[in-house]
């Protein structure tokens, strides 16, 4: 009865007009708006969160570097740093100050350097930034093609190869790894990567030259998860029927390889990829240490170890704010990959 | 309408196959999983050199030697021996002490806990599910190690100080797996039968819930291991974790290990081989125990 064909032709006249044009657009648009308006309470959230766990911590920083310092303080000049610092206020009053202060994008200052603290934010982040961008590019250049290989070539060597590389890549220690390219480098080529950061637009060379090394040993982990992301979807999505129906049409292998299968098995990696991204940018504190980097991770143990409240608190806002941040891009870029998700 | 066949035409004897038991989870494992298999004896073996370290360790792991200091790896040190003359393979073998310590302790008590947590979230539902998975997402907005960090700067320093930092940061993680789980389960009929009858919530979470989201909960707690060593290894590495002189893999490539990393590269190499190998089997073993227990669970 030629079934299917008519039911496929009803149905495109009884709904023309969804799915296209205006109607997508108000309804993307929709969409963001209310993720947006979700984003906002999950922030205060945070900042509050901070916050209290702040003030639990024993010891503030007019103890540390007043008391500790071994020299007889007197209490009134305990209250008096306290009271300049603004400590001496209700916490709802701190709060508030902290809160009112970020809407009007002024994050405070430092209180051990008496820096804004968004300058010294700015200093580290060009640097834990660069390092977050490069390894996620090695990550994203090794994960893609490896676990396509891997999916392709199930079961066969070429898998199990891939399979053990990224086994171990999830087992080795990025920090170790970073211990082990310094010792090859000094005992092969007797060379010692620099040790202090130059911006890539003043000289490329010596910046990258510096930050290859922790780039890679970061980036051979996260290409790790990446590989086992991409072998899995993809591998899936090759068992589905319309991988099959390709096949049946004769379809060239490496057309429905790329245009039917890696297509929809990428959403899942582009989360993976999406969401390391973003924990990178303050989760390097480790290999930061071996590579002597002075980045965001640097400066959280820092500021922690010296109970800089203002400081600590705008660097886990923003590690927070920017893996949201990531978490709402990613959600997007799934909504205009795939028409399937709706956006209600 | 007689349909289907009367009682009297039942008597067609069969011949009936000796049917065999399905063989036990231990040894369909065995089978279908070597690699898996090789890792868990990997893990005993750890266990078991870890437990009998001071019949196994050839030193004491504190004495210091300052007449043997950084000794390459020979007959007298296999693994060579440290700035303090100590020798490398006893510190690695009482440090698997540190690190299974920590392992299982962070991995069981945040799994559990955050198991707990999870499950009430999903039999309570309405606002106390709300507020706890808003708070779940707040606590997942920071990466695990950052975490960990703030909760040492806040309990302090010391072995059991880590376990329960390490343990408190997977607890978000296992709240929104268990979670996920637990709502399913909420939805079957023998739930609404224990509703039905009465149960008190603490029967409901524990009796009902809890044998249904076991699958999970230790798919999850296996995954936790090699990540708690490896945070556990970077803390310490940080000097925010175990404490000097308790031989622990992490602090063993702090200080000394890399200050002298060209004069006595053992010292650098084989705590880290520790910390990798013993990820590596917590790892493998975790991914041949979601296959064996549930293979739509795969990732």
């Amino acid at each position: 009865m030629g079934a299917p064909h008519a039911v496929g032709e009803a149905a495109s006249c009884l709904f023309p007009p969804l799915r296209s044009g205006r109607w997508v657009a108000r309804a993307v648009s929709r969409y963001i708006l209310s993720r947006l308006l979700l984003i906002l309470p999950t922030l205060l959230a945070v900042a509050v969160l901070i916050f209290l766990l702040l003030r639990v911590v024993p010891g503030d920083i007019v103890e540390l570097r007043l008391v500790l310092g071994g020299s007889y303080v007197t209490p009134e000049v305990i209250a008096a740093e306290r009271a300049r610092l603004g400590l001496d206020a209700p916490l709802w009053e701190q709060f508030l100050t902290w809160m009112l202060g970020i809407f009007r994008l002024d994050l405070g200052r430092s209180m051990w350097s008496g820096e804004p603290v968004a300058r010294e934010i700015g200093l580290r982040l060009q640097l834990s930034l660069q390092l977050a961008l490069m390894a996620t590019l090695f990550a994203t250049a090794a994960a893609i093609p490896l676990g396509v290989l891997a999916a392709v070539f199930r079961g066969r060597w070429v898998d199990h190869l891939v399979q053990v590389i990224s086994v171990a890549g999830l087992a080795v220690p990025s920090f170790w790894l970073g211990i082990l390219m310094i010792l090859f480098l000094l005992s092969v080529f007797q060379y010692l990567p620099p040790l202090t950061f130059t911006p890539l637009w003043v000289d490329p060379k010596a910046n990258l030259a510096q930050l290859i090394w922790p780039a890679l040993a970061v980036g051979y982990r996260y290409s790790a998860v990446a590989t086992r992301m991409t072998r899995s979807a993809l591998l899936e999505v090759l068992g589905e029927d319309y991988v099959r129906t390709a096949w049946a049409k004769g379809l060239a292998g490496m057309v429905i390889l790329r245009k039917h299968a890696l297509r929809n098995a990428l959403m899942p990696v582009v989360t993976v990829i999406g969401l390391e991204f973003a924990f990178l940018i303050g989760g390097l504190v480790v290999t930061e240490q071996v590579f002597n980097l002075n980045g965001i991770g640097k400066l959280i143990v820092d500021a922690i170890g010296q109970r800089d409240y203002t400081l600590i608190q705008g660097l886990l806002l923003l590690v927070a704010s920017g893996y949201i941040l990531v978490n709402f891009l990613v959600d997007l870029i799934y909504a205009w990959i795939d028409p399937r998700i709706s956006y209600r | 309408m007689a349909s289907g066949p009367s009682a009297d035409a039942v008597p067609t004897v069969m011949a009936v196959p000796a049917i065999r038991p399905r063989p036990g989870l231990a040894v369909r494992f065995l089978r279908r999983h070597p690699v898996g298999t090789a890792a868990a004896a990997f893990i005993a073996a750890m266990v078991l050199a870890a437990t009998f370290a001071p019949t196994v360790a050839p030193y004491d792991p504190l004495t210091t030697d300052y007449g043997g200091m950084f000794r390459p790896p020979g007959r007298d040190h296999w693994f060579g021996s440290d700035a303090f003359g100590r020798d490398v393979f006893s510190r690695i073998l009482y440090g698997a002490r540190t690190a299974l310590l920590v392992g299982f302790g962070a991995s069981v008590v945040g799994a559990t806990a955050g198991a707990v947590i999870g499950m009430a979230s999903a039999h309570f539902g309405g606002i106390v599910d709300l507020v706890t998975q808003r708070l779940v997402d707040v606590l997942l907005s920071f990466p695990l190690i950052v975490v960990a960090m703030a909760i040492v700067a806040v309990i302090g320093v010391g072995t059991d100080k880590l376990v329960l930092a390490i343990a408190l940061s997977f607890l978000p993680r296992a709240a929104r797996v268990v979670r996920s789980s637990a709502l399913a389960v909420r939805e079957t009929v023998y739930l609404e039968a224990a509703r039905a009858m009465g149960c008190s919530h603490a029967r409901i979470i524990f009796r009902h819930m809890a044998p249904n989201v076991m699958a999970p909960y230790l798919v999850m707690l296996t995954s936790f291991l090699g990540q708690a060593i490896l945070l556990e290894a970077s803390l310490s590495f940080l000097g925010l974790g175990v404490s000097e002189p308790t031989p622990a893999w992490g602090l063993m490539l702090r200080g000394a290990a890399v200050d002298f990393l060209q004069r006595a590269p053992w010292m650098a190499v084989f705590p880290g081989l520790a910390i990798s190998a013993a990820v590596l089997a917590f790892n493998v073993f975790g991914d041949a125990l979601r296959d064996a227990l549930d293979p739509k669970l795969r990732v």
